[in-house]
Formats: C-alpha cells, sequence, structure tokens
C-alpha cells in the first residue's frame, strides 16, 4: 500500500516536472515594431474612428509618440461625428474614445447636443449594446468634459435593467431576445455596470459592488485552462456578434474587470493564480499578426498591470541555451507585463529536473541581481549539471512583505534549459580482427572529428571494430542521442549499424560471417560513415571514414536479391538525348530538259492530228448559217472550252468544290445549249435524208 | 519462192485492207484519226516513264488514263455512229456524239482531279 502510494506520488512528480514548462517574455520592441507595422495609416487616417481608437490606445500603452500625423484628421473627424445629428450611437462612443486620447478642442454646443442624444438612448435603451455605449459615452464625457452635468437620475433602474440580462454562470446575454450568453458580452456589461457606478456617485448602494464582486468571482468560475498554467475565456457559441476569439473574449472580459476596480475602491479579491494565468495567456500569444489582435492583446496587458491588488510579474529567460564550453551564465528577468522593472527582489533556483527522466536534485541557491543589466545571474552551475537537457525550478521571494499582497509571482516556475557543450572523442581507433583467434590484422587511429580516409580490407572470416571515448567537458560519460555506423556498398545498398556504449567507451564489432547475408553477398568497396550526435552536443558530426574491401563468398540460389536503389529522379524524368530525324531523301526528278523535251514530243501527235484532219478533209461545211442556230453552236463551242479551261484552273489553283459548283453551272448550261445544237443538226440531217 | 510467196502476199494483203479502209465514210475516219492521236500520246508517256521513273505515280496514270479513256469512248462513238451497224440503228448519231462530249468531260474532271 505504501509502495503503490510511493509511486503514485513519484508518478505525479514527473506529470508535474514535465508539464508547464512554457516561458513566455514580457512585451518588448518586436511588439512595438509590430504596432508601428500593422497600425499603419492609409493617407494619413486609420480608416473609422473605431479603428483609429485602437491605433491610438496600442501607441499609448506601448510609449510610441505617433499621434501628430493622424491627429488633424483624427479630430475633424470627431467633431464632424459629434455635431451630426445623423450619427449613431456607436459612432458617438467611437468618437468620445478617439478624444479621450487625442484630447481635442470641441465645440461646446455639439457636446451638449452629444450629451443630449446619449442621455436619451440611454433612456429608451433595451439591448446591453445600446446601454454600453451611452454609459460608455457618458462617462468618457465626464472624464473630459468637467462641466458637462452627466449624473444618473434613475441609476437603479438602468443597474436593474443590465443586471436582468446576466445569467447564474456570471454570462450576460446581449439582449432579452437572444437566449445565448458569452463571456464577450460579460465583458461588456461589467464596463457598463461598473460605468453607471462612477456616473451614479454619490447615490450608489453599496450592495451594488458586492454584486458585481460576486457576478466577477462567478465568471472566473467558468474560466478555460492549458496545463501549462495559462487561463483564458472562450465561447461556446457562436454570439450575435460573429465569432469570437478566445483573444477578444479574455481581453472583453479584463476590460470589465479592470472598470470595476476602477470604479470603486473596495478591494475584489481576485484570484490570483487566475490573474497571472491570463497574463500568461496574453504574453503567450507572442506578437500577434492582425491589428485588433495587436490591440486587444496590448490593451489587456495594461488593464492586468494596473489592478491594484493583484499585480503580475513575469519571470523570463533571455537564452535557454547554455553553452559549457564558451562559460555561458544563465540570466534571469523578472518584470511586470509591460516590461517594467519589478519591486527589489530576489530570485532563488530552488531546483533541477533532468528532463526525460525521474531524477530531482533540490538546489535551493539563490541568483545574483546584476543593477546594470537588471537581470539575476546564476554565477556558477550546479555541481552535478552536465551537457545535457534539465528543467529549473524557479522562485521569487519578495524583500518587502507588503509586496506579496499586491503582488503576484506565480509561484514555482519551470524554464527547459538546455546545457551545451564540446564534446571530446578521443582514443578512436578502426581495426581489422582476424577470425577467432581475435588477433590485430590491420590497425588505424582515427582523428574524431576530423578527415579520416582509411582504406582497410577483409574477408567474410575477419571481425570489423570501431572504438572511441567520449566524455563531457567536466569529464563525465556522455551517451548521445544518436551514435550510428553506417557501410555503402558501391551500388548505393546501405547497412546502419548502432553503436553501444559502456560508461565512456563507444565499441562496435561487425562480424563478416554472421553479416554475409544481410550484405546480399555482395563483395566490393565499401564505404564507412560514422555519425554521433545530440542536441545538447555542440559539435556532433557525420563524418566519412573511409572505405573496406570486402571479399564475400558467392551467393548461393536462394540469397535474397538486394533491393532496388532508387533511380536518380534527374536521371528518369530529366531531358532525353537529342533526336535527330532521319527524313526520306527526296525522289531524285529528271533533269528539266529531258522533260521539257518530252512536253514538247506529246504536243507532236496532236499536231499530227491536225495534219491528219486536213489530210482527210474535215471541213465545216455542216456549220449552221442562220443566226439562231448558229448562235448555239458557237455557244456549244465556247461552252466546251469553258469547262475545259475551268479543268486547267482546277489543275492550277481551284479545290473540287469550288470546280462542281461551277461546273455544275456551265453543265447546265452546255447541255441547254448542246441540245439545242444537236437537235437542230439531226432535224437538218433528217430533212436531208427524206429528201 | 515461198518467201517472195510470203510478201506478196503481205503485200495483197495490205493493199486489199488499204482500199477496203478507203471505202470508209469520213466521219469515221476522223474519228479513227482521233484515237491514234491518243494513243500515240499515251505510249509517249510510257516511254517518258520508262525513261524517268515513276515518281508521281498517279500523274503518270492520270495521263495514261486519260489518253487511253478518251479513246475507249471515241471507240464505243466510232460503233455508234457507224451506219453499217445493224445494233444503233435507231440511234442518232447527235445523240451518240452528245454521249461522247459528256461522258469525255466526266473522264477529264476526274483526270485532272488525280491529276495532282
Amino acid at each position: 500500500m505504501a509502495r503503490d502510494l510511493g509511486i503514485l506520488v513519484i508518478v505525479v512528480l514527473v506529470l508535474a516536472a514535465t508539464c508547464q514548462s512554457a516561458v513566455v517574455s514580457p512585451v518588448s520592441e518586436s511588439h512595438r515594431s509590430a504596432a508601428l507595422e500593422l497600425f499603419s495609416p492609409a493617407h494619413g487616417s486609420y480608416g473609422s474612428l473605431e479603428e483609429t481608437y485602437e491605433a491610438l490606445k496600442t501607441f499609448k500603452v506601448l510609449g510610441i509618440e505617433k499621434k501628430h500625423a493622424i491627429r488633424t484628421s483624427s479630430c475633424a473627424s470627431v467633431a464632424d461625428t459629434l455635431k451630426s445629428t445623423s450619427s449613431a450611437l456607436k459612432d458617438f462612443f467611437d468618437a468620445l474614445r478617439v478624444n479621450s486620447i487625442l484630447k481635442c478642442e470641441l465645440n461646446s454646443e455639439a457636446v451638449r447636443g452629444t450629451q443630449s442624444r446619449l442621455k436619451d438612448s440611454l433612456n429608451g435603451a433595451s439591448s446591453l449594446i445600446d446601454f454600453y455605449y451611452s454609459i460608455g459615452g457618458l462617462v468618457l464625457l465626464k472624464e473630459q468634459m468637467s462641466e458637462v452635468d452627466v449624473n444618473l437620475g434613475d441609476a437603479d433602474r438602468i443597474f436593474r435593467s443590465i443586471k436582468a440580462l446576466g445569467q447564474s454562470d456570471g454570462r450576460w446575454r446581449l439582449s432579452s431576445n437572444n437566449p445565448e450568453s458569452s463571456n464577450n458580452a460579460a465583458g461588456i456589461a461589467l464596463e457598463a455596470l461598473a460605468g453607471v457606478i462612477s456616473l451614479a456617485t454619490p447615490q450608489i448602494d453599496n450592495s451594488w459592488i458586492t454584486t458585481l464582486k460576486n457576478d466577477i468571482l462567478k465568471l472566473f468560475d467558468g474560466i478555460e485552462r492549458y496545463d501549462d498554467g495559462t487561463y483564458y475565456f472562450d465561447e461556446k457559441h457562436v454570439g450575435a456578434r460573429g465569432h469570437q476569439s478566445p483573444l477578444s473574449s479574455s481581453a472583453s472580459v479584463v476590460r470589465g474587470i479592470a472598470a470595476v476596480a476602477a470604479a470603486t475602491s473596495e478591494t475584489l479579491n481576485l484570484p490570483g493564480e487566475k490573474i497571472m494565468g491570463l497574463a500568461k495567456f496574453f504574453l503567450g500569444v507572442g506578437v500577434p499578426g492582425s491589428a485588433q489582435d495587436l490591440y486587444h492583446q496590448i490593451d489587456a496587458l495594461s488593464y492586468l498591470e494596473n489592478i491594484r491588488e493583484s499585480t503580475p510579474l513575469i519571470l523570463s529567460l533571455p537564452a535557454t541555451v547554455i553553452s559549457v564550453t564558451k562559460k555561458d551564465q544563465l540570466k534571469v528577468r523578472v518584470s511586470t507585463l509591460l516590461g517594467s522593472p519589478a519591486p527589489t527582489l530576489s530570485v532563488r533556483l530552488m531546483q533541477i529536473f533532468v528532463s526525460g527522466s525521474k531524477d530531482a536534485s533540490v538546489i535551493d541557491q539563490e541568483l545574483k541581481f546584476d543593477a546594470v543589466s537588471g537581470m539575476h545571474v546564476l554565477e556558477t552551475l550546479p555541481k552535478n549539471i552536465d551537457v545535457g537537457s534539465y528543467i529549473f525550478s524557479f522562485e521569487v521571494i519578495f524583500h518587502n512583505p507588503e509586496h506579496k499582497k499586491t503582488y503576484v509571482s506565480g509561484g514555482r516556475t519551470r524554464v527547459l534549459v538546455h546545457i551545451t557543450g564540446v564534446i571530446k572523442i578521443d582514443n578512436a581507433e578502426i581495426v581489422i580482427l582476424d577470425g577467432d583467434r581475435g588477433s590485430v590484422e590491420n590497425q588505424k587511429k582515427l582523428k574524431l572529428p576530423g578527415d579520416n580516409a582509411v582504406a582497410l580490407s577483409a574477408n567474410h572470416l575477419q571481425k570489423l571494430r570501431l572504438s572511441f571515448d567520449m566524455s563531457t567537458p567536466f569529464g563525465n560519460a556522455f551517451k548521445p542521442h544518436q551514435a550510428f555506423l553506417k557501410l555503402r556498398h558501391e551500388s548505393g545498398v546501405d547497412h546502419i549499424f548502432l553503436v553501444g556504449n559502456s560508461g565512456k567507451k563507444f565499441e562496435i564489432i561487425l562480424d563478416f560471417l554472421g553479416l554475409v547475408e544481410k550484405f546480399f553477398y555482395l563483395p566490393g568497396r565499401y564505404n564507412i560513415q560514422l555519425t554521433v550526435g545530440d542536441a545538447d552536443m555542440e559539435n556532433s558530426f557525420l563524418q566519412p571514414l573511409g572505405f573496406v574491401e570486402l571479399d564475400l563468398p558467392d551467393a548461393p540460389e536462394k540469397a535474397t536479391r538486394p533491393p532496388p536503389q532508387a533511380v536518380d529522379p534527374y536521371s528518369r524524368y530529366g531531358p532525353k538525348a537529342e533526336i535527330t530525324h532521319i527524313f526520306r531523301a527526296p525522289e531524285k526528278r529528271p533533269a528539266k530538259e529531258l522533260s521539257l523535251t518530252f512536253l514538247g514530243l506529246v504536243l507532236v501527235p496532236f499536231f499530227g492530228f491536225l495534219a491528219g484532219l486536213v489530210q482527210l478533209g474535215a471541213n465545216l461545211k455542216n456549220f449552221p448559217k442562220s443566226t439562231v442556230p448558229s448562235t448555239f453552236a458557237i455557244l456549244f463551242h465556247l461552252g466546251i472550252a469553258a469547262v475545259l479551261a475551268l479543268y486547267t484552273l482546277f489543275w492550277l489553283k481551284l479545290d473540287l468544290f469550288t470546280t462542281l459548283k461551277a461546273l455544275g453551272f456551265l453543265g447546265m448550261f452546255l447541255m441547254f445549249v448542246g441540245h439545242k445544237t444537236l437537235s437542230h443538226l439531226a432535224s437538218t440531217s433528217s430533212k436531208l435524208k427524206s429528201v | 519462192m515461198g518467201k517472195s510467196a510470203t510478201t506478196s502476199d503481205v503485200h495483197a494483203l495490205f493493199h486489199s485492207l488499204r482500199s477496203a479502209y478507203a471505202a470508209t465514210a469520213n466521219h469515221l475516219k476522223i474519228i479513227d484519226l482521233y484515237i491514234v492521236f491518243a494513243i500515240v500520246t499515251a505510249v509517249i508517256q510510257v516511254a517518258y516513264m520508262a525513261i524517268v521513273g515513276s515518281f508521281p505515280f498517279n500523274s503518270f496514270l492520270s495521263g495514261v488514263l486519260s489518253c487511253v479513256g478518251t479513246a475507249v469512248l471515241a471507240v464505243s462513238l466510232r460503233i455508234q455512229v457507224n451506219k453499217d451497224n445493224k445494233e444503233f440503228k435507231d440511234l442518232p448519231p447527235e445523240r451518240a456524239f452528245a454521249d461522247f462530249v459528256l461522258c469525255n468531260l466526266v473522264l477529264h474532271l476526274v483526270i485532272m482531279n488525280f491529276l495532282g
């Protein structure tokens, strides 16, 4: 039973040691440069008044002086908004917010008009947003224009109306129609209620303050938590104002709490651990990427910094990698959220856990405070700390006991620290041992890390032994994450072996008799490569050592083939060789003179035909004499000539379709004319016959 | 003796053929002349092809076939026009000539297409 309990305790300690090692750092120059980059005005202004306010507030908190550039345009915009009768409630609110930072000169008539508009809206308000804008506007007016009278007459009714929208779990609904409640709305409601209290003085009811305190505590009950101690507010539903990120919801709640704290002089009894957790959440975001996220982060941090009763202090390490060889010193900084110096305190290193194991040692060493740099320095590392990864556990001790009540330091802060160093490797040698007798055949000394090119040869009856010693700068044994010996055959087949160790001595013996089958019976040159590496080793190396010519017996028939090597992608998918095309040699054409001779020869029979016709006494006596038939006859011959001309054109340049089209027309003409001519001839000859 | 008899027989044969041929009508002789002209042109084309090779074979074919085709059509015209031919007694020669012209035109269209 006791043993089980003991194991349980150890497990819990291990869990406690493995988590909670996130380190956050306070607001720094990177936030300032991000603000300048994200909030860059386009054409001298930021667009809407809301964006202008976000930019101005962020610059103000970060201490960036940049207001002058946009002051004139923003003031003009503010004045216009307050004067105009068509401005919405939100516009009044945004304009007054911008004015609270810029402090423009405002027309008193416009101010009076704004005040009456806000009061009217407040009287007619029903949704949380309306209450928030009108009350917020009136509070801002009261701060800026002391002569304006904005005391609320029926503060009680307003307080109750806002409270009516609250839920039992501490969240608020946006309006009575909307059943969904959110943390974002809770933050807005708290700001509005705090505004009612500040406007309604001195008539406030003390029970209101108590109610608000209870609401805040209920809200904190619904806070969410990460394992490393970060707390944040998130929304369970997508609200009417769109999806709110945890950053904007948490920032809204922080604004609400800060408003309540500012409105009353009583202490709110906020849970210090949760305030610290919220601070860690905002700082843990790092540098946000969007302007609105940066505004939420910086705005919330500024409010958290100024909370009276539990101001968070951040313990951060500028460097978490300490080199023993370079004799680095561990430096710790304690500051407020925005980077301001903390009150006088001391930092003690309480415990050191070895990362990844159960070892822990109690140290309780105080760090020396260096006033020049503002850092607490660990001058010497504890004695049993060597190269490796550790979790250091720090605690903050206040010099003034009063500070313990007003500051929150977050208890023990755990940080993952890497102690690195140059590892010494000596006595490195590679040896070929002869068979069973173990006698040394060939021994070569190696320089690690360094250039080595050994040339060894062995057969399958021999063994190869590689050995070296590794020790830390303090002389202790060191086991690196990686210690591999790789043998690579000339065909590309790799074999990797782990180098084992006992204490400081690392040794591997390759017995080739047993490895013959693993090597696929491939004889030849094997390149040797040694890899020794660790995250905390400053001189990790991956080096070729040389080669060994292995003489292995022939493979039996059933031996496994070596795996196919990957084809070099450039050779397979790269460009192929140029193809030289071989074209068919063009046909040999005859000589021009020969062709022309034969052209002449072909025409000779035609002339022979004409001569023969003359000799036979062919004549045109039967050609019709009278007008009409002769016209038809002439047209007939012309038609045939036209068709032949069409054919020549067809051969020269026309295509078949055009030719056929033309031929169709010509053919019809020719038919008609031919019919006429031939029928005339036929009738003439029949007349002759009958006669 | 036999040789001179053969040669004299050949002479006598030629003589009788010539005289018989002279008796044919003139228009038939014109058609015969046209046929001879076409065939001689075809022969010259074949001789040219024998010398230079048949590279644009389609052109050679088209040329030779146009000559042969027109000769064939002329032969059929001659048959139809011949008065001694009992088969085509009722066919007017103008009609035969119109057929000849039409078929020639179609033949030459195809030839021109194939000439390339």
